[in-house]
């Protein structure tokens, strides 16, 4: 419940923050309804589309309404998925007013002290600080090694749990040892010929829990030829506090990045994250009203480049790589494709295997439901979208499915276990699938030779 | 305001989740596309079937309820923006395709299906549904048949009312009536059919209908005419006409136009010339071979500096799908965008064209103007700012003015956008008086208490009329 005085407050505030231009900008021409995956599944609610989230900021700075609890049950069941944006003929920026308003909601509204500690545990107590997201994983990598996992599955003690969130217990990888997070590398030099230097950000979970996904992202790197600095002082790109409302501890974690990164003197920073991507590439945005640092960030932000455009930059849809036989499909990561831009070259990339049959399902290009904490705090619209989801990779009959963004690849395993269709289907990572290529390619050539030399 | 024992009257009818009073549920069907117009309904409902509707109408009849039955919200003239308050009416749960007939060639329809749905419902059994307003994608059919909706294909044809055979109607008394039918010759009695279309939601709420469908076209074929003269461009839409070919789709984009959608769109139209024309053709493949090519000589007759055909079916998707952007897209460049639709006979286009520039300096105001040129169908719009009082004062002024020149070259105020609150001052200019008088008599006969979509069409009072000075 907000109070009568929190929502004053509230109100008092989008006004004094709330960009007008921005909300003017909506024509209210509607473009965007056919592609918001809320709208759809809400069974078209215009509360739940972007030009009615919209209209319902302007009404909150024009005092037309409150911002009472349905206000923010609107905004809440927004997944920022964003794909509102690139379908947008007027450009509005509807993320960043989104992320202002959730802002304001937050940083006005006093939650349950549960929630208010829980909050505070994992945007202060733990993305910011790697050595605690390791520790973390280890300790569920001691759970996963030492019998107490498939003790606590035999006793059926995650029973307890919403059946989402046991499902997701089951789907979470097999993560790597204490040791093995904390002896990284801080630079590697390309395979063959140098033609890039570029910086790796690791990011907190995929350096952690996906660890591997970041061991195949360099290895991949060197054999395009980049020469890879990986500088230690980087932190969590900051995406989940600023769409949760926590804008300046996003701010902070910004600014420790762009220190990180801005003197190493390299000609890209790569992502393989598409939901920390997106949000690295917004530091100028973030960031643009603070004079020290607007233009560092600006400076920052022109270098974030995804994994999977270098790779086409460097021609590695070229390498003539195979695998065995094998349909297959991609999710597009929201992030990596509305805010990033990046579509087409992942596809590229996938399409360039022999060997795959590469099959576009309906509304690739829709949201997973995942959308960071989105399906632990709205379950039902992220089940809901998710089955629409699974549906439409039935259809394709894939056995594969590729995604670029950890999210998006834990809800497509939790799609694939809740649809009973783990003994045929596979969720994966595409720079751990483009190894997997590599490395089948390799042995390809292998075998040949010895049966040329035998 | 609606008491509780007639909410609990209506919740009894559609069920409770099917009503909403919340202030962000209302707020959320204040408005439509039209910019300026906002007004809180006093609930929002869903009916599940046509009799909820009739039992809602006869609620509201008994009440005196208004009510404003609308699809997406996607109108240009406030049609669906709840101006007295109310019920607005939504068919999310009415959306169904019913029928295709392959052996009459029609489709029956829910009023809440999406028109772009029905295109490629139809076109899979290779049928055509020809009217295509720019908003398809998210507009229903239902609002299509209120607003009478164009489109692109208009010239060629036609629009919305061209293609509606038959309805499902609910009074304001709560009968329910059809009219019409699958039927190719229907002399039977008045025309209901044509009168319900395009009536903006003022006569009845529309519950089903059986649109007519003609055989899809063998091929079609796209090209682009740009121009360094304005008047050029639009000389020759005219002279196309006058050359006896009518092409599937002739639009006209300005200069300012075309920038704003290329900074969308991104396909690479060309910012540096002052009119592009968007040409099409369908039909048989030597009928459309041989109308492009003399489309082409017509343009460059008239002084187009180069003239280039589509290669692929993209390539002509992307462009007709970024003429579609062109009003959004002119958002970008002012927080407030006014347009308008001014109609002329085709021949006069040229006169218009020149004429909207004219008043555009008169005022000192800017205006783009793109459009269906081919059907006389112009969209003159506004970027500005509606916190600049001053500016939209000369906006306002120079729109009566482009009114009164379109009705002066024989045209009208309004092509395909409705009247709706916008244009309901100006009406009088078209119809003078007497006219009124018939439309208001139609109107006091059929809601006499005036519950159907209220505020709408006629005004409290008419504009004085401007005189056009040259």
């Amino acid at each position: 419940m907000t109070t009568v005085k929190e929502r004053e407050k509230i109100q008092q505030q989008f006004q004094e923050r709330m960009n007008e231009d921005e909300l003017l900008n909506c024509m209210r021409c509607g473009f965007c309804l056919p592609t918001c995956p809320t709208y759809i599944e809400s069974g078209f609610q215009e509360s739940h589309s972007p030009r009615g989230r919209i209209a319902l900021m302007k009404a909150v700075v024009d005092g037309l309404i409150e911002p009472d609890e349905d206000v923010e049950r609107s905004l809440n069941m927004c997944l920022g998925c964003r794909a509102c944006e690139p379908v947008c003929p007027s450009g509005v920026r509807y993320g960043h007013l989104l992320e202002e308003a959730r802002d304001i909601i937050a940083q006005n509204k006093k939650h349950p002290l549960f929630v208010r500690i829980i909050r505070k545990m994992v945007f202060n107590g733990l993305f910011p600080h790697q050595n605690r997201m390791r520790m973390l994983t280890a300790l569920l990598g001691f759970y996963q090694r030492s019998g107490l996992q498939s003790l606590v599955r035999r006793l059926g003690i995650l029973n307890i749990l919403p059946k989402h969130l046991a499902t997701m217990e089951k789907v979470l990888p097999n993560v790597p040892t204490w040791k093995e997070m904390n002896d990284r590398p801080q630079h590697l030099a390309p395979e063959g010929t140098k033609k890039r230097r570029v910086a790796f950000f690791t990011g907190c979970l995929m350096d952690t829990m996906f660890m591997e996904t970041n061991d195949a992202t360099m290895k991949l790197l060197q054999l395009a030829g980049c020469e890879i600095v990986i500088p230690p002082g980087q932190t969590c790109c900051g995406a989940l506090h600023g769409h949760s409302g926590e804008k300046n501890d996003a701010k902070e974690l910004a600014k420790r990045n762009i220190e990180a990164f801005e003197q190493l003197n390299v000609d890209y920073i790569i992502t393989n994250a598409g939901g920390c991507g997106a949000f690295l590439i917004e530091y100028d945005h973030l960031l643009k009203d603070d004079p020290h640092w607007a233009e560092r960030a600006k400076a920052f932000t022109a270098k974030i480049k995804d994994i999977s455009a270098i790779l086409v930059e460097m021609e590695f849809h070229k390498k003539g790589l195979s695998l065995p036989e094998q349909i297959v499909t991609y999710q597009d990561s929201c992030h990596l494709r509305n805010v990033m831009k990046t579509a087409h070259e992942p596809r590229l990339l996938l399409q360039s295997i022999e060997g795959v049959e590469f099959r576009e399902m309906k509304d690739a290009d829709r949201c997973c439901g995942s959308a960071g904490i989105y399906n632990i705090v709205q379950p039902d619209m992220s089940m809901q979208i998710l089955d629409y989801k699974m549906e439409q990779v039935k259809k394709t009959k894939a056995t594969t499915i590729v995604t670029a963004n950890p999210g998006c690849l834990l809800q497509m395993k939790l799609g694939i276990e809740r649809e009973g269709l783990s003994e045929h289907v596979r969720a994966v990572h595409i720079v751990d699938f483009l190894l997997e290529a590599v490395k089948a390619s390799q042995q390809q050539t292998n075998n040949q030779i010895q049966k040329k030399t035998g | 305001m609606i008491s509780n024992e007639i909410k609990q009257k209506l919740i009894q009818i559609v069920g409770p989740e099917n009503y909403d009073d919340s202030k962000a549920g209302r707020l959320a069907y204040s408005y439509d596309a039209t910019p300026q117009f906002q007004s809180l309904p006093d609930a929002v409902i869903a009916p599940r079937n046509t009799k909820e509707v009739s039992e809602i109408v006869k609620i509201c009849n008994e009440y005196r309820i208004p009510i404003v039955p609308r699809g997406s919200g996607t109108n240009l003239c406030a049609g669906t923006c709840p101006i007295e308050g109310g019920i607005v009416l939504i068919f999310k749960h009415m959306n169904k395709i019913l029928e295709i007939d392959e052996e009459n060639l029609t489709v029956t329809v829910q009023p809440g299906v999406i028109t772009l749905d029905l295109i490629q419902a139809v076109e899979e059994k290779g049928l055509f549904y020809p009217p295509d307003p720019s908003s398809m994608k998210i507009s229903t059919i239902g609002g299509n048949i209120n607003e009478n909706s164009g489109g692109l294909r208009g010239l060629k044809y036609g629009v919305t009312r061209d293609y509606v055979m038959g309805l499902e109607v609910v009074l304001a008394n709560g009968d329910i009536i059809r009219t019409g039918g699958k039927l190719a010759k229907d002399v039977a009695g008045y025309d209901l059919t044509r009168l319900f279309v395009g009536s903006e939601g003022t006569l009845g709420i529309i519950t089903e209908a059986t649109l007519k469908l003609i055989p899809m076209p063998e091929t079609k074929k796209t090209m682009l005419a740009l121009y360094e003269d304005l008047e050029a461009a639009a000389r020759s839409v005219s002279a196309i006409i006058a050359n006896k070919i009518i092409p599937a789709t002739l639009e006209f984009l300005d200069q300012p136009t075309l920038e704003v959608v290329e900074a969308y769109a991104q396909i690479g139209l060309p910012t540096d010339v002052k009119a592009v024309l968007l040409i099409e053709q369908d039909g048989p493949k030597e009928v459309v071979e041989r109308d492009m090519k003399k489309m082409e000589q017509i343009c460059r007759e008239q002084q187009a500096i180069s003239v280039q055909v589509a290669r692929s079916e993209e390539e002509a998707n992307a462009l007709r799908t970024a003429r579609r952007s062109a009003l959004s897209a002119l958002a970008r460049l002012k927080p407030t965008t006014i347009l308008e639709d001014a109609t002329v006979p085709r021949s006069e286009i040229a006169k218009m064209v020149k004429a909207i520039n004219e008043i555009a300096q008169k005022y000192n105001v800017k205006i783009c103007t793109f459009g269906h040129a081919g059907d006389g169908n112009l969209h003159p719009t506004c970027p500005t700012d509606a916190r600049d009082r001053d500016e939209l004062e000369r906006v306002e002024k120079a729109f009566e003015e482009i009114f009164a020149k379109a009705i002066e070259l024989g045209g009208t105020i309004t092509g395909e956008h409705g009247v709706g609150v916008m244009k309901a001052p100006y009406l009088e200019w078209k119809l003078g008086a007497e006219g009124i008088a018939a439309m208001k008599a139609i109107k006091q006969a059929l809601d006499p208490n005036n519950i159907m979509n209220p505020g709408k069409v006629f005004a409290k009072s008419t504009r004085k009329r401007v005189v056009v000075t040259r």
